[in-house]
């Protein structure tokens, strides 16, 4: 008992103290049982352990092996205000490897309901497929009708027509920018994109009766003349808008932190956009000068005086960049139209087309015959197919019409920018970060009605 | 028929297989499906460098063969526009892949085989994209139903 | 203190207490699918403003939601995922079936829309519109928090 005890005091006399990542372990105990430094200990090393020395270990060259690869799914229901996207995503770290977008989750049958539709009723269809350009979808659709049919549209109704599609631009970029300042961080962007809107939504309700889907323009016209008064309308829209998307520049054009985030992220280069197919904003932010409006012109916007923004990286900053310019050139196509409106007919003359006006149905047989043959039957259209495209917020928006002398269409595709433009989303995000991901996405501006159709 | 671009003169002279024709103004060329692959890659040489679209128009007994499949081509550099149909069978029908040529066709491509059963030789990844993976049925089909519900006003009586 | 409501409830202070606090911030989770989810932000912006009835926090965590406000035409790929976000929400619980398409189908009566979301899920407030204004939509809320505090609506 005694030797134990002997043989325990012995081993107590020197502790030993082993702290992580020294070598060196002599350490002599202080009264107070607190460790002593070595003197050994250098001060890089103590720094270290303090955690003065921050060392940057996001790297993008560490060899990771294929089975540290983790497939997350993002969607189709997630905060990102852009619709139902689902995305796999392969994840090494923090760094996506590889992306595959799966879409349908808003499949309507759109085209299949198309062909149960009579003509005049195709627009309140074909307008809830981009929902945030619903003006443009008529247009297009209005369009291959009216070349199918071989009729001309009065200048008037063309002019109602550009003024109601470019303010539709403008509104649609206001939300574009919204989401995408949201998405980044900037949540004030929303609130702003949105007051911005509510202007121009409230001239669409005088005019077209609906907020959004409007059903205005229909093939042979417009469903409406302009309201008594819409130079007013306009012209507050037009004095208002520039000074609010001020305040955008103001907020974000010297931000460090949108810098940071927008610069480089994304980037799409023009090669790969036309081999994509990819249209639109994002094209012209990658340096490709192409705008259907200036190329092969409709609706008589060629009589206008614009430019065409465009970028040159395809970066997300670019793309952003390119939709508040292109608000502005929308304004100015607006202030000539509203400037030199011609006076005339809001729809084609043809009473095989068009509706006669209300108050003749009570006067005259023929007008009432029309008038219903027209809404139940629908007019008959010559057999022939036809591709139309217009250029939409989001790109080259076509209609590819086939008719067989029927008064429904035999075949109605829709060509949808969003999905095109969705194809391209592997190429952005390949080798960046997730949180670039959100701004990428937010910056190519799918609307999912587009896409699924 | 109006005058031909030169460019896409040049390009129908090297193919006596195609049908040119004009569709209410626009350039239209028919070919038979071997030739499909044989004059995109021509169109795209000769300056077409966007394929804007793919798709399919279901003709059932109205044509001798069943299903078009038509591509839309842009050439910026131009500022022209030339539509390609070929016209399939309705056992099988299959045509090549533009997806080598133009990889923006890989959605298009899959809508059609999607909507109409239409099989792309060569790409990459041919399944559902807008149904659910394990739909039945190829939607846009002229013999398959709209799959409308009757309409029925709930407080009616009148509802059997 | 008990008191009655419409349909013969009775509710004790404490209901009543709760009903108040369930309407008072009802917390939306974001279930924008197409054009009403456009309409939904609108309503949340700053012109139609929620944040005045404590609801312009859209928590995209379906666990932190008390109300799911189906804005837009759920499609039979999207119907599986409309039941899971809505089981995995906790009670209490309300749906609100934003639009024409969300009620019925609307417009698209065809294979690829679920005819009404009430076959998916139980539905408390229907509101009809394509898409809705914002005054409708909330329109529709108030209603809703009307009958939750009368205790019509229990869940």
């Amino acid at each position: 008992m005694n030797q134990e005890r002997e043989e325990a005091t012995e081993a107590t006399d020197t502790i030993d103290i082993w702290i992580a990542g020294t070598e060196e372990r002599q350490f002599s105990p202080t009264d107070e049982g607190a460790q002593e430094i070595s003197e050994h200990e250098s001060d890089r090393r103590l720094d270290e352990q303090f955690g003065r020395v921050v060392t940057d270990d996001y790297v993008f060259d560490d060899e990771v092996g294929d089975d540290e690869r983790m497939i997350v799914n993002m969607g189709p229901q997630h905060p990102s205000t852009h619709g139902v996207l689902r995305l796999q995503v392969e994840l090494e770290g923090e760094i996506i490897r590889r992306t595959k977008p799966i879409i349908g989750y808003l499949h309507t049958g759109m085209e299949k309901t198309a062909e149960q539709l009579t003509f005049g009723q195709g627009p309140t269809n074909v307008t809830r497929m981009d929902y945030l350009a619903p003006l443009h979808c008529e247009l297009a659709y209005s369009l291959a009708v009216e070349r199918l049919l071989g009729v001309e549209v009065p200048e008037r109704a063309k002019a109602i027509r550009v003024l109601m599609t470019e303010l539709n631009r403008a509104s649609s970029h206001l939300v574009a920018l919204a989401t995408n300042g949201m998405d980044i961080g900037a949540v004030s962007m929303m609130i702003y994109g949105f007051r911005e809107r509510e202007s121009i939504l409230a001239f669409f309700e005088k005019t077209t009766g609906l907020r959004m889907n409007h059903n205005y323009i229909r093939p042979g016209g417009v469903a409406a003349d302009l309201p008594a008064g819409w130079k007013d309308d306009v012209g507050d829209i037009l004095e208002n808008l520039p000074v609010r998307i001020q305040q955008y520049d103001d907020l974000l054009q010297n931000n460090p932190i949108w810098l940071s985030r927008t610069k480089g992220v994304g980037v799409i280069s023009g090669e790969e956009a036309t081999a994509f197919g990819i249209t639109g904003p994002a094209l012209r932010a990658a340096g490709v000068n192409w705008d259907i409006r200036k190329a092969f012109p409709y609706s008589g916007i060629e009589q206008y005086e614009f430019d065409v923004p465009v970028g040159e990286h395809g970066d997300v900053y670019d793309r952003y960049r390119v939709r508040v310019d292109e608000i502005h050139e929308s304004l100015k196509i607006v202030e000539q139209v509203m400037d030199s409106m011609p006076k005339g007919d809001y729809r084609v003359d043809d009473r095989k087309v068009t509706p006669p006006p209300r108050a003749r149905i009570d006067e005259s047989m023929e007008a009432l015959i029309h008038h219903f043959k027209l809404f139940t039957e629908g007019f008959k259209v010559p057999p022939g197919e036809t591709y139309v495209a217009v250029e939409s917020p989001r790109g080259e928006l076509g209609c590819y019409l086939v008719s067989d002398g029927q008064a429904r269409p035999y075949r109605m595709h829709t060509r949808a920018p969003s999905f095109a433009n969705l194809q391209a989303l592997p190429i952005a995000m390949g080798d960046s970060l997730m949180a670039d991901t959100v701004a990428t996405i937010a910056s190519m501006d799918p609307v999912m009605g587009d896409v699924d159709r | 028929m109006t005058e031909l671009h030169p460019v896409l003169a040049d390009l129908f002279d090297g193919h006596e297989a195609a049908v040119v024709e004009d569709s209410h103004g626009q350039v239209v060329v028919r070919l038979d499906p071997p030739s499909w692959r044989p004059f995109a890659e021509a169109a795209k040489s000769a300056g077409f460098e966007v394929c804007v679209d793919v798709t399919a128009v279901d003709w059932m007994r109205q044509r001798p063969e069943r299903f078009e499949v038509i591509a839309n081509l842009l050439s910026m550099e131009h500022k022209l526009r030339l539509r390609m149909i070929t016209a399939l069978g309705r056992v099988d029908p299959k045509v090549d892949s533009l997806v080598p040529i133009w990889p923006g066709a890989n959605f298009a491509e899959r809508e059609v085989y999607d909507m109409f059963g239409i099989a792309f030789e060569g790409h990459p990844d041919l399944t559902r994209i807008l149904m659910p993976d394990d739909w039945e049925g190829h939607p846009l089909r002229k013999d398959f139903a709209v799959g409308g519900v009757p309409v029925q006003f709930k407080a009616s009586h009148q509802v059997d | 203190m008990a008191t009655t409501a419409p349909g013969n409830l009775l509710m004790t202070t404490v209901d009543r207490a709760a009903n108040w606090a369930r309407t008072r911030s009802m917390f939306p989770a974001t279930f924008g699918l197409a054009c009403c989810a456009i309409e939904m932000m609108a309503t949340g912006a700053a012109h139609y403003d929620l944040a005045r009835f404590g609801m312009e926090v859209f928590r995209a965590s379906p666990r932190q939601a008390d109300l799911m406000i189906v804005a837009g035409r759920v499609s039979q790929k999207m119907a599986p995922v409309l039941r899971q976000v809505y089981d995995q929400m906790p009670d209490p619980k309300w749906v609100i079936s934003m639009g024409a398409c969300a009620s019925t189908g609307g417009m698209f009566n065809n294979y690829a829309l679920v005819q009404g979301v009430d076959q998916i899920v139980p539905v408390d407030i229907y509101v009809p519109g394509c898409p809705p204004g914002p005054q409708s939509l909330m329109h529709g809320i108030l209603s809703l928090h009307d009958k939750i505090m009368s205790g019509e609506i229990k869940n």
